[in-house]
């Protein structure tokens, strides 16, 4: 190195003029254009793990578009966000079938559950679930919801109030999430569960790909929910004043926002998506203690892939890291058990060359 | 520039009328470090009222104690009629006091527009005529309004920052250094758009670090230093005085 330095001449400024263009191009515009290369070519390459990338991406969009408005408005990484889902997977099992399990292991029922309205459990269309698991699953998001603002409440104002710096936000937010993943195992035990038991239907889609049924109402319910999310982000009042508080906090202030309640409703808006976004898992996959905590990683990847702060890039970071995650395992080289270390490569790459985000302007 | 706003010095309203703002012997800080230690100020009815002084005299802590942004641990800040000391600033918003802070003063990543409605957000009836209004004495801003504040100039975000505050058609407008790093043409633009709103009726207090550019558009001043009030009179006498001078040499 002190060689190459040293020595005089043309040929060692040339190559590290190339080598700092080429870091220019890579930290400007190219990384968007190599995940977007890439994208196609698994598009066209591997169709179908592309189609389950998309089903696994709408859930994590929708746990990530939760957690950057939390980080935009209260400015700190809330940890908790995953088992958060998954306590609200837990909670529309709940609602739905009545379980718990008690001190030893003895299962415990509900005398009456939604699965015990006339018609419940009759699947819908070609859905394995009833509309049973729709209600459980407004009850769970909204159970949700009041968790956050009590939690906000508890443990995150009274923090604000003494001026807390972001690793004490960070901790507590980390010991939340222990703290709830502790609950589902004292209430559910560690064994996996699933809202419908059995064999789900499938559904053929041209190109010869087949996809269980219920993921497309996965994929359909991420986009609804985020665009009432950029609606509402876009063309109410409130959620100008969420963008507003989200830029500059104390011109809010000054403006005559009353910034107590945009962060109340900044927790309602991120509970009832984690909420959602939690069910959608465990449709996805299965309900299981320690899946919230595994996601974090992934959830943490796409909000920073899209810029940390923006909802729209949110949604775009989830789809990019849940199709790099299933288009990777196929590749062959990889086990399907490293899927989650994707999203830990996809982050150090993200944070090393474009830390504010495929979208996001340089600053 | 009308030749009749150039000397505002000429005609001041009559300092003996009613006070759209009064501050009396206020004392404020941040946490145990006591600032400000009894500062009185008067603030009449359309007048531009300046508050100059040295570095650290105590000029933006005034101003955010004025507005409700730090603890007042003793004194009073009336507006009008009321008594607003130690409101939060939602309710002194309410009340028709507005405030444009000196840095970071509009919300980069809101359009103009939104930026806008952002200042009449405590407006129950909707914002439509105001904002056709301040478009109105902002022609610059009316072009586009659904640019990002962010991609704005300086002097442009000093005017959108101006506009912001003017929203809720307040009686009382607090600036902060509103020229302060700004272009030598963009302060006279900015200064002649304070004396235009002040016309619209609108009473000002400015605090200032450059006493010669306060001076030479308010109507009277206070003189601060160390936390308490030094000296007041109009501009021209503060001008001549040598205490000022002195002031600003550090003597």
């Amino acid at each position: 190195m002190a060689a190459v330095e040293a020595a005089p001449g043309r040929l060692p400024d040339q190559l590290r003029e190339y080598q700092r263009r080429a870091g220019q191009i890579l930290t400007g515009p190219g990384l968007p254009l190599v995940f977007l290369g890439l994208g196609l070519w698994a598009l066209i390459a591997r169709t179908d793990a592309f189609v389950i990338g998309i089903v696994t991406g709408s859930v994590l969009a929708l746990g990530a578009i939760g957690l950057t408005l939390i980080y935009g408005i209260l400015k700190f990484a809330h940890f908790a966000h995953g088992d958060s889902m998954m306590l609200a997977a837990y909670l529309a099992f709940f609602a739905l079938t009545g379980t718990i399990v008690g001190t030893r292991t003895d299962t415990q029922a509900l005398p009456w559950t939604l699965s015990d309205l006339p018609g419940a459990t009759t699947p819908i269309l070609d859905f394995s679930f009833g509309y049973g698991l729709l209600i459980a699953m407004a009850i769970a998001a909204v159970a949700m919801g009041a968790v956050f603002v009590l939690l906000d409440r508890l443990i995150y104002r009274p923090l604000r109030r003494r001026g807390s710096g972001i690793v004490i936000f960070a901790i507590a937010s980390l010991g939340v999430a222990i703290a709830m993943r502790s609950l589902i195992l004292i209430f559910w035990a560690s064994f996996s569960r699933f809202y419908v038991p059995g064999i789900r239907p499938t559904t053929d889609l041209p190109f010869d790909i087949r996809i269980v049924t219920d993921q497309i109402f996965i994929f359909c319910a991420a986009i609804v929910l985020s665009a009432l999310v950029y609606l509402l982000l876009f063309r109410t009042k409130l959620g100008k004043a969420m963008r507003a508080t989200a830029d500059n906090p104390e011109l809010a202030l000054v403006s005559g926002i009353n910034t107590d309640r945009v962060i109340v409703w900044t927790w309602v808006i991120g509970g009832l998506l984690a909420g959602v976004a939690g069910v959608m898992l465990a449709l996805q996959a299965q309900l299981k203690p320690e899946l919230g905590f595994i996601l974090l990683l992934p959830l943490f990847a796409s909000t920073i892939l899209g810029g940390i702060g923006s909802p729209q890039g949110a949604f775009a970071g989830g789809m990019i890291v849940g199709i790099t995650e299933e288009v990777a395992v196929t590749l062959g080289f990889l086990s399907p058990g490293y899927k989650f270390s994707v999203a830990f490569v996809i982050l150090i790459v993200i944070l090393l060359m474009r830390p504010q985000g495929l979208f996001g302007a340089k600053t | 520039m009308t030749s009749e706003s150039s000397r505002p010095g000429d005609s001041p309203p009559a300092t003996d009328g009613p006070a759209a703002l009064e501050v009396s012997e206020i004392v404020a800080g941040y946490g145990e470090v006591e600032i400000l230690h009894g500062v009185s100020l008067r603030l009449g009815e359309g007048e531009i009222v300046a508050i100059i002084g040295p570095n650290g005299a105590g000029k933006s802590t005034l101003m955010k104690a004025v507005f409700g942004l730090l603890k007042v641990k003793s004194g009073s800040v009336r507006l009008v009629d009321e008594n607003v000391t130690g409101l939060s600033p939602e309710r002194v918003v309410r009340l028709g006091m507005c405030y444009v802070p000196q840095s970071e003063n509009v919300f980069p990543s809101l359009s103009i527009q939104e930026n806008l409605e952002m200042g009449a957000f405590t407006r129950q009836d909707g914002h439509g005529r105001r904002i056709d209004e301040v478009f109105a004495l902002f022609p610059d801003l009316a072009e586009r309004p659904q640019l990002r504040a962010g991609k704005l100039s300086g002097g442009q975000r000093q005017m959108l920052a101006l506009a912001r505050a003017l929203m809720l058609d307040p009686k009382v407008l607090l600036l902060d250094e509103p020229t302060a790093s700004l272009a030598p043409k963009m302060v006279e633009d900015i200064i002649a758009k304070i004396r235009t709103v002040n016309q619209t009726g609108v009473a000002i207090l400015i605090v200032e670090q450059n006493a010669k550019e306060a001076l030479s558009i308010c109507h009277r001043a206070y003189v601060l230093a160390m936390g308490h009030n030094r000296l007041e009179g109009t501009g021209p006498e503060l001008l001549a005085s040598e205490e000022v001078g002195k002031l600003y040499l550090g003597a």
